[in-house]
């Protein structure tokens, strides 16, 4: 178990939780990020920027501190 | 009247749709208790009249943000006859949930899959009977870019209003519903939709490879940017000088020799007031539409949510996020529908601090006074480099105003943005944007443009036995009020003026000066070559570029910001950094011994 934004580019993970209020929660589900998904992260922005993660086919960039909030079971 | 609700997600193609359906034909109209105006036409579909309504993209149906409560203040209030639903073919394993909560609606509803050849490419399958039966509404797929699959939509939507002649509101009971489609979405997938586990890589992620590289992304991006106002300046400029040979032509050959007979003062007026100003004005028209071509390809590419990606890091330590930096590449075009565009943001906070960054981006209106002032004063040589190092300044000086401001308007908004696949528009799409922004600009030049000249040759003529735009004319006499602020900027009296109607919209200015020296194109850029040195000019250009949002501007930030306290601090904060800034680079360059 980790989460979201300690996985490095290239490493896939599926989604456990997410611990966000109700608000950003059902914004994330919508953009597919919902527990059970499969997660892929394909680049981090320099400067500790936003990472862009893959989640079935769609792209998303989301910031390390909203990253942080998701949990994540290494995918083998 | 019948009426469709357009729906969908943001990024599935809906408004291509809905312009594919309606053609040129929707208007911005108001609805009852809707605070946000929404995008309607009334069409013929089969025989009979419909209005088709474009609702706001949302992800969710019970979602908090504006859009999303506004596409449910619709739902609750107004009755339709049918909901067409536009789903992103390649993205059903996520958007599906949007139908699955619209169906607890009870309302009649179609399914559109677009971005079908999309979905091919990519090896998504899709059972649209399974999809139809699980739903209980028709599916079709189609693209709305390419029209493929349309008129079978469209047929499917003649038939659905036939089978549903009434009018009808949603069951309210299904908006205060809490969604738990989880398991139902995961089994619906699972059925119907088939698609490759493992996607090749493809095109998009082959240039993102460059464009977001850590190291030359960002170099990557100015210099694309460079790239762009270099096409834009090497193809614009020989077609501006043509038409401005053709104006000249007319008045020497036709024009001149026509207005003979008249009296003085009214020749004066017609020529160097109307046709002159207008003329002036008209000659950026072939440069404006090749503007737009150029924003159209970029904003249509997905490359701007690449910006976001690229610049957030900065922007989120300035207060703002990846997004302001968006909406002040979209105010390069116009400042208006960049201030529209922060309806995104939920944060007031971050909001206000966008809005009050926006007005900083160099328009297309204050492009036109800087391609006027460079060629006339420049040589060929520098000048697409003077024109780049004020887009630098504008980007600077949003950057300097997020900087100070940023402890009055704070905000804690996470970003969670789409990253959508690198896309080409297509000609029909181009042929139709240059349209759309060669009418709006013939509109203005027939319109406020027109009122600004003619009131300016009233105040550089009036009383008519003094000199035109000497210092006994109102103009004058306006001029030298404004003189002790705006000579220690190198402004003179005459330029001021020009300034002052800048104030309702930039794109006067140019017409004004050509009114205030009673000379046309060519031979007011010669003029002003004379008069000015190449620090004054510069200095007008600084001024002209940061000194108040244009009037149109400043009401749409009345409008979105709902105070005017905030609407007067986005006029004096960048008057006040307009006079600074060119009062440092005016005395800097002339105590250099410029």
């Amino acid at each position: 178990m980790t989460s979201l934004d300690q996985l490095k580019p290239h490493m896939r993970g599926i989604i456990t939780d997410l611990h966000v209020g109700q608000e950003l929660g059902r914004r994330m589900a919508g953009l597919g990020l919902r527990p059970g998904n499969t997660i892929e992260v394909i680049r981090l922005a320099p400067l500790k920027g936003p990472m862009q993660v893959r989640i079935g086919h769609t792209d998303l960039m989301l910031r390390r501190n909203e990253a942080a909030q998701i949990g994540i079971r290494l995918a083998p | 009247m019948k009426r469709i609700a357009l729906l969908g997600m943001p990024n599935t193609g809906k408004s291509t749709f809905f312009n594919r359906l309606t053609g040129a034909g929707a208007r911005i109209g108001n609805w009852p208790g809707i605070t946000v105006d929404l995008l309607s036409a009334k069409i013929l579909l089969g025989d009979a009249m419909v209005e088709v309504v474009d609702l706001p993209g949302i992800y969710n149906l019970h979602g908090f943000s504006e859009d999303e409560l506004v596409v449910r203040r619709f739902l609750e209030s107004q009755p339709v006859n049918l909901l067409v639903v536009v789903l992103n073919a390649t993205q059903l394993d996520r958007q599906l949930a949007l139908p699955l909560q619209l169906k607890t609606l009870g309302l009649p509803m179609v399914l559109l899959l677009n971005m079908a050849d999309e979905a091919n490419k990519l090896g998504v399958r899709v059972d649209a009977e399974r999809l139809a039966q699980a739903l209980g509404a028709p599916v079709c797929t189609l693209s709305a870019k390419f029209g493929s699959g349309f008129e079978p939509a469209r047929q499917v939507l003649v038939e659905q209003l036939h089978r549903h002649p009434k009018l009808q509101l949603a069951d309210k009971a299904a908006f205060g519903q809490d969604d738990s489609i989880e398991q139902e979405l995961t089994a619906l997938v699972s059925q119907s939709v088939s698609a490759p586990v493992q996607l090749p890589a493809s095109v998009t992620d082959r240039i993102d490879h460059f464009m977001l590289h850590p190291w030359f992304g960002l170099p990557l991006f100015f210099a694309l940017m460079f790239l762009a106002f270099q096409v834009i300046y090497s193809l614009g400029t020989p077609l501006q000088d043509g038409l401005d040979w053709l104006l000249g032509s007319f008045k020497d050959a036709w024009l001149l020799p026509a207005a003979q007979g008249l009296p003085p003062d009214v020749r004066s007026f017609l020529i160097e007031g109307l046709y002159d100003g207008l003329g002036t004005v008209l000659t950026f028209l072939p440069i404006i539409i090749v503007f737009f071509l150029v924003m159209a390809v970029v904003e249509d590419s997905g490359y701007l949510s690449r910006a976001a990606f690229l610049m957030d890091a900065l922007m989120h330590r300035l207060g703002l996020d990846g997004r302001a930096f968006v909406m002040q590449l979209m105010g390069f075009g116009c400042n208006v529908p960049a201030i529209l565009g922060t309806r995104v943001m939920r944060a007031s906070g971050l909001r206000r601090l966008s809005m009050l960054t926006i007005p900083f981006s160099l328009c297309s209106a204050r492009l036109q006074v800087f391609l006027f002032f460079i060629s006339a004063i420049f040589a060929p040589s520098i000048a697409p480099l003077v024109l780049f190092s004020l887009y630098l300044m504008s980007f600077g000086l949003a950057l300097l105003t997020a900087l100070i401001w940023r402890r009055r308007y704070t905000s804690r908004e996470p970003l969670l943005l789409e990253l959508p696949p690198y896309r080409l528009p297509t000609p029909r799409f181009l042929l139709l944007e240059a349209w759309r922004h060669a009418r709006q600009f013939l509109r203005a030049a027939g319109g406020f443009i027109v009122i600004g000249v003619v009131l300016v040759w009233f105040l550089t003529h009036y009383p008519f036995d003094a000199a035109p735009a000497s210092a006994e004319t109102l103009a004058g006499r306006l001029a030298a009020l404004a003189a002790p602020v705006l000579a220690p900027i190198g402004l003179d009296s005459l330029l001021s003026i020009a300034l002052i109607f800048g104030f309702v919209a930039k794109e006067i200015v140019i017409g004004a000066l050509a009114v205030i020296y009673g000379l046309g194109g060519n031979e007011l850029a010669n003029l002003l070559a004379a008069k000015l040195d190449w620090v004054q000019a510069y200095s007008f250009m600084l001024f002209t570029l940061i000194y108040t949002p244009c009037l149109a501007t400043l009401s749409t930030i009345r409008q979105e910001s709902k105070s005017w306290g905030f609407t007067l601090l986005s006029t004096a904060w960048p008057l006040s950094l307009a006079w600074l800034v060119s009062f440092l680079f005016y005395q800097g360059a002339r105590s250099l011994g410029f």
